[in-house]
């Protein structure tokens, strides 16, 4: 690693020897490789990071550096090539189907392009957040347990969009549809949060307010986020640990006041728009 | 050196390789319009006095028996469209678990996507009255069999009509749905129902809107509903009669456009 990699912080391999993690490091990752299809070019080359149960990590770098890939493989919507992914002591990278769909429950995801179901409602969408534990047919039927239902209240209110409950996903702005997002994420009582890119298609202000919108949620609910994001003063301001990748591997770890200039060159390149 | 750069300045649509294909298109084109001619074998006699014989069976139609409709077609007219609409609810039912197997984002196996697609297009190949045909057959003569032949050959339909609008669902939700764990039926119902439901209404009416057309000539090979009316007139030359069980059919073929106009504006 060309620079940044701090003392203070325990080596990855130490933890998972250490045992389950399941208290100290709900989420650690080995060497982990993906390339998409043999002979391509790695995409990742061996990621070895350890996250803590709290707190907002925000991970940075250039566009196509593998940021989405690392974050996407992370719950499997992307198949790692090889490396171990841990979460609560399991190894995700080895599950079969019905069991990553279990473990799947428990970490939330939050889109850049919200990837709301558009023709349902606000509160449907908050819903589908329970597919996991809700059986089929109750979906099907719209006959969601009322617990389920008063949750979601209660988080449409915390995301400030109770008065649109009954509108049409289709008929929200950005900022409102990322908030549904962050909801339906919430609504799976997830114990890990991944944001990829959430403020990425929003105007600054709104992008700030879903970044405040995730710390108070990894603050108030405890729940380690994991967010993807190019855009540095965004992740100072909120993260209380910086991840800088560039081509594919980690240049900097640690926290926002440890990133300076020369970090910034190592992950992005140039200098020129430094100044 | 100017020679040249003015030759690169020259631009054509086409190269010559293209220029010849095309104009051997076109020659194809004309080759085959002549040859489909001589085949058809047009007996000059007979195009000559078309409108002569054109004008005396319109003299014979009217006035069209319209005293006859009450007796003689209004129930063959309702059984039509019991054929249209039972044959139609048949072939969604059908279609359904089909188009599943065929769509590529669902189904994940190009040898499952190969069968599917192979059940629509043998459906899609075989015409209504072929079908009919080969139900009256099996089943006899009657409502039943034309039932069935309208619901195989619009399975076909429906379930390609189907497939498609699935494989153009947007993956954004459904791969969140995933990620949260949901089960492959809840990401179905969830994820793709809602993307697809206009385009299932629309395909669904539009072909029930087909099949109240088709099923008004399934009489002519025995499957029941208003054709068989409209043959039997023939047979016996009244054709006073014949021209009452066509306006009957216009008028309800008018009638299914309305309606089905009316309900796509509502829906979608």
């Amino acid at each position: 690693m060309p620079d940044g990699t701090l003392a203070g912080r325990p080596a990855p391999a130490g933890v998972a020897a250490a045992g389950a993690g399941r208290d100290a490091h709900p989420l650690v990752v080995r060497n982990l490789v993906k390339r998409y299809g043999a002979g391509r070019p790695e995409v990742l080359k061996g990621i070895s990071l350890s996250f803590e149960p709290r707190g907002v990590v925000a991970i940075i770098g250039p566009s196509g550096t593998g940021k989405s890939t690392f974050i996407r493989c992370i719950n499997r919507l992307v198949e790692p090539t090889s490396g171990e992914i841990r979460f609560m002591g399991r190894d995700i990278v080895s599950l079969g189907r019905q069991e990553l769909r279990l473990v799947r429950r428990r970490i939330g995801m939050v889109f850049q392009e919200y990837n709301l179901v558009e023709r349902l409602s606000v509160m449907e969408n908050v819903l589908c957040g329970r597919l996991g534990y809700v059986p089929a047919w109750r979906a099907w039927l719209r006959r969601y347990p009322q617990a389920d239902v008063e949750q979601a209240f209660d988080l449409l209110d915390m995301v400030g969009l109770g008065d649109f409950v009954h509108q049409r996903a289709d008929s929200l702005s950005g900022g409102q549809r990322q908030r549904v997002g962050i909801a339906r994420a919430v609504m799976q009582d997830p114990d890990l949060l991944l944001a990829d890119e959430p403020t990425s298609s929003l105007d600054p202000k709104t992008s700030v307010e879903i970044m405040e919108l995730l710390a108070r949620v990894a603050e108030q609910r405890h729940v380690p986020v994991l967010v993807n994001i190019h855009d540095v003063t965004l992740a100072r301001r909120f993260a209380g640990r910086i991840v800088g990748m560039s081509e594919g591997r980690v240049v900097y770890d640690g926290p926002p006041d440890g990133l300076e200039d020369e970090h910034l060159r190592a992950i992005y390149g140039g200098e020129d728009w430094l100044s | 050196m100017t020679g040249a750069v003015l030759h690169d300045r020259i631009w054509r649509r086409f190269t010559p390789a293209e220029r010849l294909a095309r104009f051997a298109a076109y020659l194809a084109i004309v080759a085959a319009f002549v040859a489909s001619l001589r085949t058809v074998e047009v007996i000059p006699e007979f195009l000559y006095d078309a409108p002569e014989q054109m004008a005396d069976l319109l003299n014979r139609m009217w006035p069209a028996d319209l005293a006859y409709y009450p007796a003689g077609v209004h129930a063959a007219l309702v059984e039509t469209l019991h054929i249209a609409t039972l044959g139609t609810l048949f072939s969604i039912v059908l279609a359904v678990p089909v188009a599943l197997l065929s769509a590529r984002n669902i189904t994940r196996s190009a040898a499952l996507n190969w069968l599917g697609k192979l059940v629509l297009v043998s459906s899609r190949s075989v015409n209504s009255l072929v079908w009919a045909l080969l139900f009256v057959a099996v089943f006899g003569p009657g409502a039943l069999a034309g039932t069935l032949a309208i619901a195989f050959r619009s399975v076909g339909f429906v379930g390609k009509l189907l497939a498609e609008a699935l494989e153009e669902a947007a993956p954004g939700p459904v791969e969140a749905l995933r990620a949260a764990g949901a089960p492959p039926a809840s990401v179905l119902l969830k994820g793709f129902w809602p993307q697809v439901q206009p385009a299932f209404w629309s395909v669904a009416l539009f072909r029930w809107d087909i099949n109240v057309r088709e099923s008004a000539v399934l009489g002519l090979v025995g499957a029941g509903g208003i054709g068989l009316v409209l043959n039997s007139a023939m047979d016996l030359f009244q054709w006073d009669r014949v021209a009452t069980a066509l306006i009957a059919i216009f008028a309800v073929v008018i009638a299914a456009e309305v309606l089905v106009t009316q309900i796509r504006k509502r829906i979608l």
